[in-house]
């Protein structure tokens, strides 16, 4: 059963299990991390060989992928570290900075 | 019902045989004066296969107690031991274990901190981890020192406490004397502190969970401390009831705040740890020249029985308070702030008089502890109490 966190902001010292255990395996996935970010990466489809260099390198996994392909970036989770932009052979991503006036990220 | 033994043995000894009996999965420690001969013996015990406990060897009470934390949250049920300088080095760990809620048992030699470096008995080492969030008791003999050891497993790991609880003894003083001490058979140890069932094991591949997790700004780090406060304060009644168990086992009494001669005292001592055997051979002697004086031992530091304290203290016409630890700064030492914020709800105010004795294992004459209650007597008779905190023993200028 899913552990029900909805609530948490509510949650007085009885509702948090003792000393801070998470009792659920995986449920970073519902933690929304990407506000961390200061740049985020953009990445032109024309350019990009779907080597998946950026799928393994991400540390986040934040690359999101579909039938072999990537498809978009995990923004929820993507921190902006850059890692994909610079290991990518054909320089498809660009790390462009967060809160102006952004492409469409694809 | 249980077999007694009666030994002739150290402090540090029936620590580690009390130990042995609560059967640890995992003992991490690293050896120091004056503790080094209850990691030394449980070793032993290792060796000779008494025991089927992980030890581990370390290199610093640093990694000692960080191993700890990480068989604690693992599932297994820890202990060590360690003293001064080594507690010292634990600190921060100290407040991990506590906000972790792991239950693990330490026993503390207590011994004077550098500088200068001294080996022997005072309480500097353990008044400074006071706030870490560990359940405390001071032993006031070997025997305590067993008893403690023994019950504070089951406070520890009780399901409303789990906290981490060091059981503390007098550095050279009680570890290293030979005592009296009645050990139990250890069926009956065993049937009293019994399994330890964890409930958030990380061994327990079967409902994976996290331990160590962030609660930064925003977030509930407030709401743990509360229930780490909530805990501790349930600690209260459940070291109680523990002992009272423990007590109806062993035929020795318990209580947080132990007394002799307090049913008509004018004047008391409040005191804790190995000095208040000294304290009551003195008031002994004066009751028997028809003083009316008392002794008030405290047996658990953390929680503090302020309560019981103050119940004990009531209507009395001076109270003396020994503390073996400084504070500097501080209007007194550590006992002392303690003693006069449980009597400030008192009716009636009673004069306190701080002294600081016995620091880095400097001889408690009897002959300072008579002076301790010549001072109240004259108080109580209308002298000036004496300003400030008294440096009990120190030379003075002729």
């Amino acid at each position: 059963m899913k552990w029900d966190i909805s609530q948490m902001g509510t949650w007085t010292y009885k509702q948090f299990p003792a000393g801070a255990v998470i009792p659920e395996a995986g449920n970073s996935d519902d933690y929304v991390t990407g506000g961390w970010r200061s740049e985020r990466p953009w990445r032109n489809d024309e350019k990009c060989t779907q080597c998946l260099l950026c799928w393994i390198v991400c540390p986040d996994s934040s690359i999101n992928v579909a039938d072999e392909k990537v498809t978009t970036f995990d923004l929820d989770h993507c921190k902006g570290c850059g890692i994909c932009a610079q290991v990518c052979p054909v320089d498809a991503i660009d790390m462009v900075p967060e809160g102006c006036e952004l492409p469409e990220v694809k | 019902m249980p077999e007694h033994k009666t030994l002739a043995a150290t402090g540090n000894s029936v620590v580690a045989e009390a130990m042995r009996q609560c059967h640890p999965n995992v003992m991490a420690a690293y050896p120091i004066t004056p503790q080094t001969t209850i990691v030394e013996e449980f070793a032993g015990f290792v060796a000779k296969g008494k025991t089927d406990c992980e030890y581990v060897t370390v290199e610093s009470e640093h990694s000692a107690m960080s191993a700890c934390i990480g068989a604690s949250a693992a599932g297994a049920r820890v202990m060590t031991a360690t003293s001064s300088q080594g507690l010292a080095l634990m600190w921060e760990e100290l407040h991990i274990a506590a906000g972790m809620r792991l239950p693990i048992v330490m026993a503390n030699a207590n011994r004077a901190l550098s500088a200068p470096i001294n080996i022997h008995c005072d309480h500097s080492d353990i008044m400074g981890a006071r706030d870490t969030g560990w359940v405390t008791y001071f032993a006031e003999t070997a025997q305590e020192a067993y008893d403690n050891t023994i019950m504070a497993v089951r406070v520890a790991e009780h399901p409303d406490v789990m906290l981490p609880t060091m059981t503390t003894l007098d550095g050279f003083i009680t570890t290293h004397s030979i005592d009296r001490v009645s050990v139990m058979d250890d069926a009956t140890v065993a049937g009293f502190v019994g399994e330890y069932h964890p409930k958030n094991a990380l061994l327990d591949i079967e409902s994976p969970v996290l331990h160590g997790a962030f609660a930064g700004l925003g977030g509930p780090f407030f709401e743990f401390k509360k229930q780490q406060r909530v805990a501790m304060e349930n600690a209260r009644q459940i070291i109680k009831d523990v002992a009272e168990e423990y007590s109806a086992l062993s035929g020795r009494p318990f209580d947080v705040v132990e007394t002799w001669g307090m049913e008509d005292a004018e004047v008391a001592v409040v005191v804790i740890g190995s000095t208040a055997g000294n304290v009551r051979h003195v008031a002994r002697d004066l009751r028997a020249k028809g003083q009316k004086v008392g002794v008030v031992k405290i047996r658990v530091w953390r929680p503090f029985p302020y309560a019981e304290l103050a119940a004990a203290l009531k209507g009395l016409k001076a109270v003396a308070v020994l503390d073996r630890a400084e504070s500097f700064g501080a209007e007194g030492g550590p006992l002392f702030l303690e003693t006069r914020s449980a009597l400030y709800d008192a009716a009636e105010r009673v004069p306190v008089v701080g002294y600081i004795y016995g620091l880095g294992g400097s001889d408690v004459k009897l002959e300072l502890l008579e002076r301790v209650y010549q001072d109240l007597s004259d108080i109580a008779a209308g002298a000036a109490a004496p300003s400030g905190l008294v440096y009990l023993g120190a030379r003075e200028e002729a």
